[in-house]
């Protein structure tokens, strides 16, 4: 059944200065799910942007052949209407509609009178939904869904336009493990039903566990496509066609010496900030000096809530509980406080909490430790400038200039500066929230060996991460959080992704 | 990835070698110095151009230091709201309660020196502690309470508005003694004798240039010397060379004239202290972190509500800084003083290169911003074109300057 659906023929894309894709040549067969992956940057969303029309016919080179048929896709709906859809990593819902008007959005069914028959739309969007497997009112607006629920609906609303080839980009990336098995049971069904699928990736994983091929792009080039089912591909391997080389192991060594505790907080509680609801409740964890110690847990098990709230009392309400620096209590009733007292946090989400995008470098850099700067309220600028130059040596920041607006960077090194920013208040314990999310296996990396440095030079670490092999292979010691409760705290040496995956898991029939 | 070529750090002169040596290396590429500040040139070249178009059109008349003068005592206080407003604009606020804020500011003054007879003095400080006290309750409502700027300062031009009314019982007062119409109508001049022209005013434009210079020189020196990339030397030479003559030019009309205008001092002074407010203080970064990123600036321990408060105060400062003068200008205190202020000021800020969300900005921009509406209104009055086509060319004037800022910010990627 090798019968080719999609091949897309020496395709060439330019931007002024940077050539995006160079002669990159994909086939993808009829009713397989074709997995793409490279690092951040490498052009597998150019490449999809060429396919699905957004880069329109004439501003690339090479062909697309579809069928067997020649295309020329002049845009988004030129595309969709020879049923290729594309589904981007944000997702494109509109908060407050429902979600029959967001899956028929842009494609109303029109009644006889010319107006919206919203009766036959809804009826229509439920079986759609009963398609993808979600188990919603389809007149309930979408922003009462959860990420894993509307991923579904956008899923449902390529499906009501008659997709023929469902292109995905990181679909799983912000879904916790259970939404993300569901989703890749629902791609295996529309795979069972002809529906030919091409997904992005970071999660090799996933790739490993889902995809029928894998083609590795490198530097705008396509490397090499992988067949999965002949083939013994393994992580291992995909990772090498995506750097060029073998990682010699994918978590770098680090000698494990703790010292003193750093931080301590007891009988921590939080409230949800409107709901009438605990978010956190009576948690008690510490970390050492040059220790890492990783907090796991599903996605609404209070992580994030957790460390924001620890961090000045930036989430929540009614909080309550004690916290010790250096074994003295200390209040850090707001964000300075927090950081005077040596407490840093690097947000999960470095565009919205993590950087002033439309600035630059430097100025990200020093943002929040501008009075380590500054003499009575003067910023001495060139210092600045030296501070932003010695991060990005030391961090290994890739950007033309200091002065380069950080919006332009890639993930990674979007990370680098966020994680520059923190480094710059001289913390004594730093709060990193899903450091390597988003970013690719090269920067991953050397993420992870930043933060070996750090702690080899005595700062304490809480790492929370949604990816288990990441917590195993850099932390010490794990708690494990589950509906705001720590249910357990083990050496890494005694934890495996079961024993772990089992304590995240274990209040949740308790709690409902 | 950005397509703009930035000069390259990657070979710097090393640290130790004397930064005399480096002083003649930089970037030569004039192409790409020009890409890199369009925005912010781009109003500039408007400028000129625009200053060029109705030089001819008026036959020479807009040059004359009689003229030059009069745009600069007729639009001062326009200027001087377009500071405080593009600050609040950075910040991702607005204020459009600034005209009714002059109205009031020239009105508590105006029965304090007119009618109560008390000394000029008494009524500036009268004016500003007002001022002050109308931003501390914008920024009360916009900090603390949380209600957006756009509607808390709707009320506050109604409510100001309505305040004047009351204060002057709905009746102009004039005229001010004549220390008090010296603020806006006074001049320096004379002071060095007279020899057919005001040698004076001479000085203080070859000072404001020598300074110019000496703080670009050092500024250099000191990027230079951090190993960061600068212009050419050449092109540093033609830049000072360039703005100099402009300035001496400008100083040449004026003592021309009548002199300095004391205005032009306030003014003058005020641009230099914002603009360094802006730039260089803890507190400008901080209107720049909250306008760009309003979440991640409070989680980099930036005290959000202390800083917008602050913003407003200083709005409602400068509100009554122009009061004084519009009131001083006018010689009294009129109901309906200060009427659409506020929207010559946003335009201002916006034909400058101040972005609609925030974060972005400058006060020269604004300050070339507002000159730009200011030839643009005084040539189309020396041509005697009528004021419903001005008003239809002032408009289009604002809607292509913001649309090519969009535009420039899609291409372009380096900061401002």
């Amino acid at each position: 059944m090798d019968d080719t659906i999609l091949e897309m023929r020496r395709i060439t894309k330019t931007f002024p200065g940077v050539t995006a894709l160079e002669d990159v040549t994909l086939a993808v067969r009829r009713g397989e799910i074709h997995a793409i992956c490279g690092e951040n940057g490498a052009g597998k969303s150019t490449l999809m942007k060429v396919l699905s029309g957004v880069y329109p016919s004439g501003s690339y080179d090479g062909e697309i052949l579809f069928d067997g048929k020649p295309m020329q896709f002049r845009g988004i709906r030129d595309s969709e209407a020879n049923g290729i859809v594309i589904i981007h990593q944000e997702l494109a819902l509109v908060p407050y509609l429902s979600i029959a008007e967001n899956i028929f959005l842009g494609n109303e069914r029109r009644g006889r009178s010319g107006l919206i028959d919203w009766n036959f739309a809804n009826a229509e969007a439920a079986k759609l939904l009963a398609s993808v497997g979600l188990h919603e009112n389809p007149v309930t607006p979408v922003i009462q869904l959860g990420v894993g629920k509307q991923q579904l609906v956008e899923i449902a609303k390529a499906l009501s336009k008659k997709v023929r080839l469902l292109i995905l980009d990181e679909p799983t990336a912000a879904l916790n493990d259970i939404d993300s098995a569901h989703l890749l049971d629902l791609l295996r069904a529309l795979k069972e039903q002809g529906i030919t699928c091409i997904m992005i990736s970071h999660k090799l994983n996933e790739i490993t566990a889902i995809a029928d091929s894998t083609t590795v792009i490198r530097d705008g080039r396509a490397v090499e496509t992988l067949d999965m089912r002949s083939d013994e591909v393994t992580q291992q391997r995909i990772i090498r066609g995506m750097v060029g080389r073998d990682l010699d192991s994918f978590y770098p060594d680090r000698e494990s010496s703790p010292g003193d505790e750093v931080l301590r907080i007891e009988d921590w509680t939080v409230r949800h900030p409107v709901q009438d609801r605990m978010v956190v409740e009576g948690v008690g964890l510490s970390v050492r000096a040059g220790e890492v110690v990783g907090i796991a847990g599903l996605m609404g098990a209070g992580r994030t809530e957790l460390a924001m709230s620890v961090f000045g009392r930036s989430y929540g309400r009614d909080i309550r509980g004690r916290l010790f620096v250096h074994g003295r209590e200390v209040q850090a009733r707001t964000v300075a406080e927090a950081i005077d007292n040596g407490i840093a946090y690097v947000t999960e989400d470095r565009k919205r909490y993590g950087l002033n995008l439309i600035d630059d470098v430097r100025r990200n850099v020093s943002a929040a430790a501008l009075d380590r700067l500054s003499r009575l309220g003067w910023v001495n600028g060139n210092e600045e400038i030296k501070v932003a130059e010695t991060s990005r040596k030391e961090m290994n920041i890739r950007t033309p200039s200091v002065m380069a607006v950080v919006g332009k960077l890639s993930g990674g090194n979007q990370q680098k500066v966020v994680l520059s920013k923190w480094l710059f208040t001289d913390p004594d314990v730093l709060i990193l929230d899903e450091p390597t999310r988003g970013i690719d296996v090269g920067a991953k990396y050397e993420i992870y060996t930043i933060i070996n440095r750090l702690v080899a030079a005595g700062k304490a670490v809480i790492v929370i991460s949604s990816e288990l092999p990441e917590l195993l292979g850099m932390c010490d010691r794990i708690y494990t959080l589950a509906a705001g409760r720590i249910t357990g705290e083990m050496p890494v040496a005694e934890a495996t992704q079961e024993s772990l995956m089992e304590l995240m898991t274990k209040d949740k029939e308790l709690v409902g | 990835m950005t397509s703009i070529k930035t000069p390259s750090t990657e070979h710097p002169t090393p640290p130790d070698s004397p930064p005399a040596a480096a002083l003649h290396s930089g970037t030569n590429d004039l192409r790409a110095l020009v890409l890199n500040n369009l925005r912010q040139s781009g109003i500039y070249v408007a400028l000129v151009v625009i200053v060029a178009l109705f030089a001819v059109l008026t036959d020479g008349v807009l040059l004359s230091p009689g003229n030059i003068t009069n745009i600069v005592l007729q639009y001062s206080y326009i200027l001087v709201l377009a500071i405080g407003m593009v600050i609040l604009i950075i910040g991702g606020h607005i204020d459009l309660s600034v005209g009714s804020v002059v109205a009031l500011t020239g009105a508590v003054s105006a029965v304090l020196v007119i009618q109560q007879g008390h000394p000029w003095w008494i009524g500036v400080v009268a004016a500003l502690v007002v001022g002050v006290a109308v931003g501390a309750w914008h920024g009360f409502w916009v900090a603390y309470a949380g209600i957006p700027a756009f509607i808390v300062t709707l009320a506050g031009m109604l409510l100001f508005r309505g305040l004047t009314l009351r204060v002057l019982d709905n009746i102009s007062l004039s005229p001010f003694p004549s220390e008090y119409q010296q603020v806006a109508a006074g001049f320096l001049n004379g002071l060095l004798g007279g020899q057919g022209f005001d040698a004076f005013t001479l000085l203080i434009g070859a000072i404001a240039v020598a300074g110019y210079a000496v703080s670009g020189f050092r500024t250099r020196v000191a990027r230079i010397r951090y190993q960061q990339p600068v212009e050419s030397f050449p092109l540093f030479v033609a830049r000072v060379v360039l703005v100099g003559a402009v300035l001496m030019y400008f100083a040449w009309q004026l003592a021309h004239a009548r002199g300095l205008p004391i205005v032009l001092i306030i003014l003058a002074v005020l641009v230099l202290v914002y603009g360094l407010l802006t730039r260089r203080t803890v507190f400008g970064r901080q209107v720049y972190a909250i306008g760009g990123n309003l979440s991640a600036a409070a989680l980099s321990g930036v005290k959000v509500r202390t800083v917008n408060f602050w913003m407003f105060v200083n709005m409602g400062f400068l509100a009554a800084v122009a009061g004084v003068i519009y009131s001083s200008r006018s010689n009294g205190a009129q109901p309906a003083a200060g009427n659409m202020f506020e929207l010559d000021a946003i335009a201002a800020a916006f034909i400058g290169g101040a972005a609609v969300t925030g974060g972005v900005g400058t006060v020269v921009g604004a300050m070339v911003g507002g000159l730009i509406m200011a030839v643009m209104s005084n040539g189309m009055q020396l041509m005697g074109i009528d004021q419903s086509t001005q008003s239809v060319v002032k408009g289009l004037v604002l809607l292509v300057a913001v649309a090519f800022d969009v535009y420039n910010k899609r291409r372009a990627g380096t900061a401002r």
